[in-house]
Order: C-alpha cells, then sequence, then structure tokens
C-alpha cells in the first residue's frame, strides 16, 4: 500500500510536531528543576518547575507513532504506553488539554488528576498507562466492541520491547487471535527498556516471531523509517478491518533522550544518543518529499512555522491555565 | 571486651545497600533480581555497587516480567536459596499479586510447616513528587492484610541497615517497602531525618519492636516510614505551642508492635494515627481498632483521629496532590484539635 503525497506531508508535519514537542518539554521540564535548591547536594529536583514528576520523552520514535496512525480514524482506539506523546499527538489529542494535564491544570484533559504518563482523550479513542504491558488487553477490548458492536473500527496496542516479555502482552496476543479481533499490537523495539538491553531481557532477537506462537502474521520493520511502518501498517490495520484478524508488528526505533529526563544513562555507550541522531528520521522522509517536488524550502519553512505556532500556544496554554482547587482531589473517584 | 563500631552518615538506599552486600557477602546463598538493579543500581538506588561487588550471577537484571521473577523467587528459596526481588513500584505488584499472596505467603502454611520460603521483597513506595496516581502508592496494608508475609517500612538508614539484614535473614517472606522520599536520592527533595548515623559493622533490628522517635506527654502520633520525619517536624512545631508529642515509629507492620502503642497512648491519652496510606481498611483502622479494643486500659482524654490519603487515588496535580496526602501542617493541625477536644465525663 502506497502512501498518497497527502499521506507523506502528513507524516511529515506531524513528525515535526512531535519532534517539536518534546525539544521544547525537555527545556520546560528542567525549569526550577535545576540548580540544587531544596537540599545540598541535589541535582534534580524531580517534583518541581511547572511540569513535575517522571517524563518519558519520544523523540527519534516518531514513525512508529505516524506511520501507523496515518491510517486511523477518529473512532479508532489507541491504547499507549508509559512513553505516550507520539502516539497522542498522532491520534489528534487534544494538544492544549495535553500539555495542560501535563502542568497539572485544570484545563488539562484529566483535570490535572492523570498527568504525562495517563491522557485519556475519549473524542479520539486515545488512552495510556504508567504500568508496562497493560495497554495490550486493553486494545483487546475495544476490538471485542467494534466487533460486538458491528463497525469496522480497529484498536492499536503500543508499547515498546520491554513490555513485551509480560504477561499481559502474551495474554492480550492469544484472546485477539483466538477471537480474531481487529487489533494491532506494535513494538516499539528501542533497545533499552530503562537500562536493560532488549539482548538482556529477551530470548529472541525479534518480536514479531512471537507471533507466530499465537497464530498471527508477525511483521518486522527493520528501519526507523515512517514509510516502512506506514506500508507494515496499512496491511495490518486493513486485515483488521475486513475481519481477518490480528497482526504483531515490530518497528526497530531510537531513543534520542534517556529513559526519562534526569536519566543518567550510565547504562547507555558514550555518544550513541548522537550517533542516532545522525540517522533521524525526519530530514529523511523531507528528502523523500523534496525528491517528489512535494515539498520545497518555502512549504517546509511555512509547516514547521505552523507547527510552531500550535506546539506554542499549547505550551502558553498549559502554562497559563489555573490549578485545580486542591480539595478537587476529592472528585471523580466515582461517576456521578 | 571492648568493640569498636565506626559509623558514618548514610542514606537510606546506601544503608540498605550496605545491609545487602554485606548479607551477601556472608551468605553466598543470597541473590538479588529485579528490573535495573545491575548497571542502573535500582531506580531508586537500593542496590547501587552490588553488580561490581557480585556480578551478574548474583545481581541479576530481570526481564519485565513480575510474575515470572517473583514467582521465581519463591522457585528458588523453596530450593534453599534466598532471593531478594525487587519490585521496581509497589504499585507494580497488581501484576504479580498471585505470585505474592497466594503462593509466596501461603505455601509454607499449607505445606503444614514443611516447606520454607525465605526470600524478600523490596519495593519503592509513596508519592510527594507529582507521579500520580500509578506511581505514589504506599499499599502496604494491603501486604500486611494477607497472612503469611511479614511487612518491613523503614524510616532511616539506621533502622533501615539492621531491618534489611534481619529481612535477609528471615526464614520467612518479608515484604521491605522504603519511601522514596527518604531513600536519600539525588533527584527528589527529602526530609532529612532519614539519612543518618550508621555503623558499618553488621546489626540486626527485630522485627515487631516499634521505636519511640521523640518523647512526649500529650498526644502520641503513632505513624512510620516519610510520615515519621513530618511527624517529627510536626513535633517541633507544636512544642512551640506548649503541646508535647511524642511520635511512634512502627517499624514493621507484620508483626505489629502493640504493646508499644497501648503503652504509649496510655501515658498521652490521645493517639493520632498518620498514616499515608488509603484511609478506610488499612493501618490507621487496625491502630485504632486496637485502642478500642483496650479501652477498658486505655483513658482516653479525647477520640482517636485518624490522618491518611481521603480514599482518593493519588492526583498528579501538585496542589491536588499536596491536599491528598497528609502534610505537616495536617499533623499539626489534628493534633491541635485533639488538644482542644473535652470529653465529656
Ligand atoms: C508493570 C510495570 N513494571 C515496571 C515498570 C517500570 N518501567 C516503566 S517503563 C519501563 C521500561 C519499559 O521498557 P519498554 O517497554 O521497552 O518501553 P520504552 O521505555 O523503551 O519505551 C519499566 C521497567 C512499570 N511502569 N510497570
Amino acid at each position: 500500500m502506497e502512501a498518497t503525497a497527502e499521506q507523506l506531508l502528513w507524516m511529515y508535519e506531524k513528525m515535526v510536531e512531535i519532534r517539536e514537542y518534546e525539544e521544547t518539554m525537555a527545556k520546560v521540564y528542567l525549569e526550577a528543576k535545576l540548580p540544587p535548591k531544596v537540599q545540598k547536594g541535589l541535582a534534580f529536583d524531580i517534583g518541581a518547575g511547572p511540569v513535575p514528576g517522571e517524563m518519558h520523552l519520544a523523540a527519534g520514535q516518531e514513525p512508529v507513532a505516524v506511520g501507523v496512525c496515518a491510517h486511523l480514524r477518529r473512532d479508532d482506539t489507541v491504547v499507549g504506553a508509559h512513553r505516550p506523546h507520539h502516539f497522542a499527538i498522532a491520534k489528534d489529542v487534544d494538544l492544549n488539554a495535553m500539555t495542560a494535564e501535563m502542568y497539572g491544570k485544570a484545563t488539562g484533559l484529566g483535570r490535572g488528576k492523570g498527568g504525562h504518563m495517563h491522557l485519556f482523550d475519549p473524542a479520539v479513542k486515545f488512552s495510556c498507562s504508567g504500568i508496562v504491558g497493560a495497554g495490550a488487553p486493553q486494545a483487546c477490548g475495544a476490538a471485542l466492541a467494534a466487533k460486538k458492536l458491528g463497525t469496522d473500527a480497529v484498536a492499536i496496542a503500543f508499547f515498546g520491547e520491554g513490555a513485551a516479555n509480560q504477561g499481559a502482552f502474551h495474554e492480550a496476543l492469544n484472546l485477539a487471535a483466538l477471537w480474531k479481533l481487529p487489533v494491532v499490537f506494535v513494538v516499539e523495539d528501542n533497545k533499552y527498556g530503562i537500562s536493560v538491553e532488549k539482548s538482556a531481557s529477551t530470548a529472541i532477537a525479534s518480536n514479531a516471531d512471537r507471533a507466530v506462537a499465537y497464530g498471527m502474521p508477525g511483521v518486522l520493520v527493520e528501519k526507523n523509517d515512517a514509510v516502512a511502518v506506514f506500508e507494515a501498517a496499512g496491511v495490518a490495520v486493513a486485515r483488521a478491518r475486513r475481519g481477518e484478524g490480528p497482526t504483531l508488528i515490530e518497528v526497530k526505533t531510537d531513543r534520542y533522550f534517556g529513559h526519562f529526563q534526569g536519566d543518567p544513562e550510565t547504562y547507555r555507550p558514550k555518544g550513541e544518543a548522537k550517533e542516532l541522531r545522525q540517522h533521524d528520521p525526519i530530514p529523511a522522509l523531507g528528502a523523500l518529499l523534496r525528491s517528489r517536488d512535494l515539498l520545497d524550502d518555502e512549504a517546509d519553512a511555512a509547516l514547521r512555522a505552523r507547527v510552531s505556532a500550535r506546539v506554542q500556544a499549547a505550551y502558553d496554554f498549559g502554562r497559563n491555565s489555573p490549578y485545580p482547587e486542591p480539595q478537587d482531589a476529592l472528585l471523580h473517584v466515582f461517576a456521578e | 571486651m571492648s568493640t569498636t563500631t565506626t559509623t558514618r552518615r548514610l542514606t537510606m538506599a546506601q544503608a540498605i545497600s550496605e545491609a545487602t552486600a554485606q548479607e551477601m557477602e556472608r551468605d553466598p546463598r543470597v541473590f538479588v533480581m529485579g528490573e535495573d538493579v545491575g548497571k542502573y543500581g535500582g531506580i531508586f538506588s537500593a542496590t547501587t555497587g552490588l553488580l561490581d561487588k557480585f556480578g551478574p550471577e548474583r545481581v541479576m537484571d530481570t526481564p519485565i516480567s513480575e510474575t515470572g521473577f517473583m514467582g521465581a523467587a519463591l522457585g528458588a528459596a523453596a530450593e534453599g536459596l534466598r532471593p531478594i526481588s525487587e519490585l521496581m513500584f509497589v504499585d507494580f505488584f497488581g501484576v504479580c499479586f498471585d505470585q505474592i499472596y497466594n503462593h509466596i505467603a501461603k505455601n509454607h502454611y499449607m505445606s503444614g510447616g514443611a516447606c520454607k520460603y525465605p526470600l524478600v521483597i523490596t519495593t519503592g513506595i509513596g508519592g510527594g513528587y507529582n507521579d500520580a496516581a500509578q506511581h505514589s502508592q504506599c499499599l502496604y496494608s494491603i501486604f500486611a492484610h494477607v497472612p503469611g508475609l511479614k511487612v518491613v517500612v523503614p524510616s532511616n538508614a539506621y533502622d533501615a541497615k539492621g531491618l534489611m539484614t534481619s529481612a535477609i535473614r528471615d526464614d520467612n517472606p518479608v515484604v521491605f517497602l522504603y519511601h522514596k522520599g527518604i531513600m536519600g536520592l539525588s533527584w527528589m527533595s527529602y526530609f532529612e531525618g532519614s539519612t543518618n548515623e550508621v555503623p558499618e559493622e553488621q546489626y540486626t533490628i527485630p522485627f515487631g519492636q516499634a521505636r519511640v522517635v521523640r518523647e512526649g506527654s500529650d498526644v502520641t502520633i503513632v505513624t512510620l516510614s516519610q510520615m515519621v520525619q513530618k511527624s517529627v517536624l510536626a513535633a517541633d512545631k507544636l512544642a512551640e505551642e506548649g503541646i508535647s508529642a511524642e511520635v511512634l515509629d512502627l517499624r514493621t507492620l507484620v508483626p505489629l508492635d502493640r504493646a508499644a502503642v497501648l503503652k504509649s497512648v496510655k501515658r498521652t491519652g490521645r493517639l493520632l494515627v498518620a498514616d499515608e496510606d488509603y484511609l478506610s481498611y488499612g493501618l490507621s483502622g487496625e491502630i485504632a481498632a486496637l485502642v478500642a479494643e483496650n479501652i477498658d486500659t486505655v483513658r482516653l482524654k479525647a477520640p482517636v483521629r485518624r490522618l491518611a490519603v481521603p480514599d482518593v487515588p493519588i492526583p498528579f496535580s501538585r496542589p491536588l496532590e499536596n491536599f491528598a496526602i497528609p502534610q505537616v501542617e495536617n499533623i499539626v493541625a489534628s493534633v491541635r484539635g485533639l488538644m482542644t477536644f473535652k470529653l465529656d465525663q
């Protein structure tokens, strides 16, 4: 399935947006966390600053999100993981409300209750979880619902190669295959689960091979490339929509930042992240667009200005929104 | 006989890894496994330095497979090894609780005492740094609720070392819960009181012995973990107002030092339980019930008060989280309330 010009441009613009979003977050997140303030010798106060708590950024992993989401509709479900921004942006989650959530503001997706790892936007059927592996069975549930309700919606579960060692992953694959659910499992192999290399956590080289055990197609995308992901995902999503069941896709991708912001990255060979950036998938897609006369300097500049305006507006919105009232902590334990 | 004791100031994280290292040296059956316990030294530094000392055979990074490695800890313990199995955040116990509460906790009992499972589960607890509902819970009451698990919740480095040594030597499964906010991590603000003088030599602290952290005569604050540090700060403030608060650190929930609680409350006549776990069906209810059950011997001057997370998940946003998790000011206010109370005689 070949990407149309429109789809290629969409993926490019979304990747630029995700990257700008993440690079901006990397800066905003550090505000007031440095220099040492609370305690002598404190290098970094994770609870300080406008965006507190853990922060997992996905710069480098954009192709996975856009290559899959290019095939999705609003009524398709995406369940992301603890590193959720690229999926959320590619699924068109409300950018302002998403950002406000990370600032802990009343205007956030979860009114400040959830934060960065727990983003919920029912309007575009997006959710995620801080519990590794938890999303896979949940995507099965969404797919089961589509089947029961007689729609042709599909569900995507995104997670890392580390998560593929969880029981939940294996149970979900069996369920999906058994019930022929319209679901696509997408594993991002960024080589590490926090500090543990894939070779030290997973007995086989590619999770795509595991599909055999459950009787579904397994596809390995060996390049961190939006078009390659698009092609693999296109086949899988179409198959799911036709009611032919699930697919497991693994994509080799790259994480440019540490596992979380503030990660000392002692496990990573020096300069690895810098080296990875030499193979940045965004300029690569830009070059492809140019070679097909779909992009020139002027259009690129216009696109980048558009994206910057959107991202900046989201951060402004988040920063300038009011905090919830403290006692709002008591609300929303149960549905009214 | 004179013994020389060298002490240094250690963080709680350093104390835990030192206790572990010394036990690993003493007993070749002890080994550590868990996520990121190797090169990373544990996300909360509870295993820092162990990989260099003992190598990857005894300090094993695991896949993200908690059911797998918790069950493996049980299996290895049954064969006479003494695993220390780290569950990075207590919040993740949900994915492996069957291994813990149906097997690790119960197999000794169900074997009629024939089988032993000497293992330690270590795990990080607590909030206060805006990590939201899936990464900020305490949950120790859930473990304490299940018979067969000993439950240890240290509040400072000295106790952590002695309790960890006891935990490793215990022939029972022990759940050892450390609050991230008192580990002395360089990336988290914390309460100074948890870093203290720790002897280099090995020592043990027996389970089931609460510690009077601060003596007082007007009110007893029963607490544990990071709440100990908050309660001491509250007691300082209260002292300025002429209120003398006793702070009792439970140190272990199973076994629970009931006698120490009763002894203190008998003396002060007032009880506040300060807890960072959820309010209902938990530690604070247990302590309150203990006093109620002994009301024939305890003369209360005011009703029992409980301060805990008000049965809401821990919210992300700073003002919300501050509201949900009891703070020093809340402890002060609760004690003030207790002091002004007039019980009809
Ligand atoms: C059940 C559970 N276990 C452990 C963790 C801690 N944890 C958070 S992210 C992570 C690594 C995940 O690796 P991977 O799935 O490869 O995703 P990546 O971070 O590389 O995107 C771990 C171990 C968790 N959040 N949930």
